[in-house]
């Protein structure tokens, strides 16, 4: 059991983790290319619809590999997690089934229309496809989302005495209090993560001085969507992300802060720190009092829950990673925070597009972005454990009964050899579109 | 209510059926026939253009099987572990041929992708036609052994074969004679799928030459029908009860019989679309007498202790069954928008105009 559980884990882990790297970068930029262009449809600038079409020809190449990894997805809660599917599958095959039949449905044939249609349907309605790009990509994350969240934090079911899940009210998958503010903070920060690709395309093409016009503007929207979104992630977003987590999954929360003892009076939040699982401490500590307890509940003395107080399997299984990827999560949101007010501060001063080291450093800065989003849900993921349906079924019971463990690690490996060769197809065809750049689509 | 969402995603699953299969067919025809670079280049175009968006009918399969019935869903995706892995490895490995062949401009590069677009459709189409014979089949359920049930009793798990191939052991492979038998049956009619939607879309070299080969293949085709027809009864004693008892349901082998007839006249035909539609009919019907002879069955239980998976005892509450109604009206409604703005775009043959992809 313990090995088989183990296997399921880290196929899941991977297969996801691959697939996210895609549709953050859809969402995001189904909105820039929104912007671009509604702002050519205003100003009639022949580079804003340049810049659209160039950035739909990347998210169209983006598109097909969420398609391709979210295939495996689909399949994956049957294969590997049949007896979760088979108990909740009334529940949560609902957000899912929707999330296939209309958000995808939506999207890729809007996509397609934008691809091919320009010259036959006129500015306007171009525009109007775009929207439904936008619109069908940001629905699917919606309902990915209200899939997790019911997870996170399960409402409108009732448990029948065969232990299975079903759907009591169907409106409640939808006004579930945990949906909200992830939802806004995932589209955030996909948001961060899109932005800083255009703003890095832009700062690539400056350095090489190719395409200038084009880079200058890339960056330009680029950093000014970076630091709005930038700032929504961490406030509200983040923010009242930390206080549901509290709320709702108090253990998850201390083994993410790091918490391992109560603290009567105002408990202190940590900057740096390496847990120590023997001794229950942390290592290394850098901590500022009080300010934990003020952030989650407004009040500078409040006491907050640790670990202590919660039984052994009741814990999040594995705390160090729990702890790691939120600190990676919020350390680098603030380090995004910082550059992109550095960025728009020369901007503002018009000496952005010559000051080569801030260029390098948006150029560099484009896998970050990724790494933050990922790490968040990690945090969320193993926040969750040792459930699967937060409080009522534990992950271990909702494993195929039937799949052995040497099963799995065959298909993982397969899937491993695969995403590489994936891996390498996204990047050629990405470079490329970049290497011949937005001009080449003129004709 | 069970039988609304049953015939919904019957629909959609031919559907499938119908639009991935000329992807694969084509897939299986440039595997034997293209011999030209040129012919190479504009068939695996016929295809290349066209596996993304028909893929999306799969997705949209999975997610209504796993709302609907959630149970079978469970049972079938864990039992058939391997063979299902492997169809998601197929289908990467085909969208990998497919888009890289036409990245490096080098002869060994691009016979290296062809292959890998041409053996994986081949061996998808293989797959998805021992899939349907292991469902008409049966399988072990609750894995029953000296009258004890190894799991729950709607759970199971196959290996790829067993020694003996037979269907008749108490535990069969995914891989028997009988079930190699459909899907052979599904690669030559995907085959012949495949070269009616290459003669639709293109003008290649072997268009003249491909008329020729869907009507040999038919004949392969008429001669397996009317073998597997003649051994169906070892995995099912009464196949004809269903259709004793809801006559109706004789209109999908009707359907197959016309589109199979209806081949035998392609060199014939005035328009290169009609072949492709009696193709597509012999899917409709293969696909759907299949699952008329078993209805409401989803998956037969081979041993005596472990009831059937039915449409019945896998679905979910019927409160879930019916609030999703209204959303699959909307979802319908863009379902067939998408397919018209899909068919409205790419009309005509693609080597007759310059095609920015
Ligand atoms: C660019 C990416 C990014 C950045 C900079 C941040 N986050 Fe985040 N965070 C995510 C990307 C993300 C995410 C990947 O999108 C998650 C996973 C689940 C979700 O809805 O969003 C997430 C989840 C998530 C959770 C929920 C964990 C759970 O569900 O158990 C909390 C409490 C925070 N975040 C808090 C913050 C705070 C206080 C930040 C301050 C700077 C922050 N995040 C920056
Ligand atoms: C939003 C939709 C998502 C759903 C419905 C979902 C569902 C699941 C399920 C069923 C498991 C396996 C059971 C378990 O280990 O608890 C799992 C585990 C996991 N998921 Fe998610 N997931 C989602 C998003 C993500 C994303 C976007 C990532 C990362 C980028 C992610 C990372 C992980 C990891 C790392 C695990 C393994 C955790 C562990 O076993 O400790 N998940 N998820
Ligand atoms: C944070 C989590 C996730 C988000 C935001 C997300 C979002 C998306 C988006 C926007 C797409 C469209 C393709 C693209 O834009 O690249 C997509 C594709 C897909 N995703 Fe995910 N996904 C997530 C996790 C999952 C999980 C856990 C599953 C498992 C069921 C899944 C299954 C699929 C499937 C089957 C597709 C391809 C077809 C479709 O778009 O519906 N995704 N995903």
């Amino acid at each position: 059991m313990e090995d088989m559980i183990f296997y399921d884990r880290l196929q899941f882990a991977f297969t996801i983790t691959f697939h996210y790297i895609f549709p953050q970068l859809t969402m995001g930029l189904s909105l820039i290319i929104l912007f671009f262009k509604g702002y050519y449809l205003k100003s009639n600038k022949e580079i804003y619809n340049d810049a659209a079409k160039f950035f739909m020809k990347i998210f169209a190449i983006n598109f097909t590999m969420g398609v391709i990894t979210g295939i495996p997805m689909e399949f994956q809660f049957g294969t590997n997690w049949a007896k979760f599917s088979e108990l909740t599958g009334g529940i949560i095959g609902q957000t899912l089934a929707m999330e296939g039949t209309f958000s995808f449905f939506l999207e890729s044939s809007f996509l397609a229309l934008f691809i091919f249609g320009e010259k036959i349907m006129g500015q306007k309605l171009h525009f109007l496809t775009g929207f439904f790009v936008f619109l069908g990509s940001w629905a699917s994350g919606y309902l990915i989302l209200a899939t997790n969240a019911w997870m996170q934090h399960p409402v409108g079911y009732e448990i029948l005495e065969n232990g299975k899940f079903v759907l009591t009210h169907f409106s409640q998958l939808f006004s579930n209090p945990w949906l909200l503010p992830a939802f806004l903070h995932n589209q955030m920060a996909s948001l961060v993560t899109s932005a800083f690709v255009v703003a890095s395309i832009g700062a690539f093409y400056l350095l090489i001085k190719k395409n200038e016009e084009h880079g200058k503007l890339f960056v330009k929207t680029g950093i000014v969507f970076g630091l709005v979104a930038s700032l929504l992630v961490a406030f509200p977003t983040g923010d009242l992300n930390a206080k549901n987590v509290a709320k709702y999954q108090p253990a998850a929360f201390a083994a993410m802060e790091g918490i391992f003892e109560t603290e009567h009076a105002g408990a202190e939040i940590v900057l740096i720190g390496q847990p120590n699982m023997v001794e229950k401490k942390l290592d290394n500590k850098i901590a500022v009092p009080n300010i934990l307890s003020f952030l989650t509940y407004q009040d500078w003395n409040k006491q907050i829950i640790g670990m202590d107080h919660f039984k052994k399997s009741e814990l999040p299984d594995n705390i160090p990673a729990l702890y790691y990827s939120y600190h990676i999560m919020v350390g680098l949101g603030t380090i995004f925070i910082g550059i992109m007010m550095l960025s728009v501060v020369f901007l503002y001063r018009k000496k952005l597009y010559t000051f080569k080291p801030l260029l390098w450093t948006l150029l560099f800065l484009v896998p970050f972005p990724f790494i933050a989003n990922i790490t968040g849900w990690y945090v969320a993921e193993l926040g969750r454990q040792p459930y699967l349906v937060y409080g009522l079924l534990k992950t271990v019971d909702g494993i195929s009964p039937t799949v052995s463990s040497g099963n799995t690690l065959f298909t993982l490996l397969g899937f491993v050899a695969l995403y590489m060769l994936l891996g390498l197809l996204f990047l050629i065809l990405v470079g490329k579109t970049i290497y011949h750049g937005p001009k080449s689509l003129k004709h | 209510m069970e039988i609304i969402w049953y015939i919904i995603i019957a629909v959609i699953l031919t559907v499938f059926f119908i639009l991935d299969g000329y992807d694969f067919g084509t897939g299986i025809i440039h595997l034997f026939f293209a011999k030209t670079d040129k012919d190479k280049e504009v068939i695996s175009k016929a295809a290349g253009l066209f596996w993304d968006s028909n893929e999306v009918w799969l997705v949209a399969a999975g997610g209504l099987l796993f709302m609907a019935f959630p149970t079978f869903y469970a049972s079938v995706f864990s039992g058939f572990y391997l063979p299902l892995i492997i169809v998601l490895w197929l289908i990467i490995f085909r969208a990998l041929g497919l888009e890289l062949r036409s990245q490096i401009n080098h002869s060994i590069w691009k016979t290296i992708w062809d292959k890998a677009f041409g053996v994986s459709s081949l061996l998808l189409a293989l797959f998805f036609g021992i899939a349907l014979g292991n469902v008409a089949r049966g399988v072990n359920l609750g894995g029953v052994e000296y009258g004890m049930s190894a799991y729950e009793p709607h759970y199971f798990f196959l290996p790829l074969w067993d020694s003996s191939f037979s269907p008749s052991t108490t535990h069969p492979g995914v891989i028997d004679w009988f079930t190699i038998v459909i899907g052979i049956i599904a690669v030559v009619t995907l085959a012949i799928h495949g070269a009616n939607w290459i003669l639709v879309k293109t003008n290649a070299s072997i268009n003249n030459h491909l008329k020729t080969v869907i009507f040999r293949l038919n004949i392969a085709l008429a001669i397996l029908t009317v073998f597997s027809l003649s051994i169906w009864h070892i995995v099912e004693p009464h196949p004809l009860a269903n259709y004793l008892e809801y006559p109706l349901f004789l209109v999908f082998p009707l359907v197959y019989f016309i589109g199979l007839i209806g081949m035998f006249f392609i060199k014939k035909l005035k328009k290169e679309v009609h072949g492709f539609i009696f193709s597509s009919l012999i899917i409709t019907g293969g696909v759907t007498s299949t699952l008329a002879t078993m209805f409401p069955v989803l998956l037969p239980s081979t041993n005596n202790l472990n009831p059937d998976l039915t449409i019945y005892n896998t679905a979910t509450s019927t409160y879930g069954l019916s609030v999703a109604i209204p959303w699959m009206i909307i979802g319908g409604i863009l379902i067939v928008a998408y397919f018209i703005i899909q068919k409205k775009l790419n009309k005509g043959k693609i080597d007759d105009r310059e095609y920015g992809h």
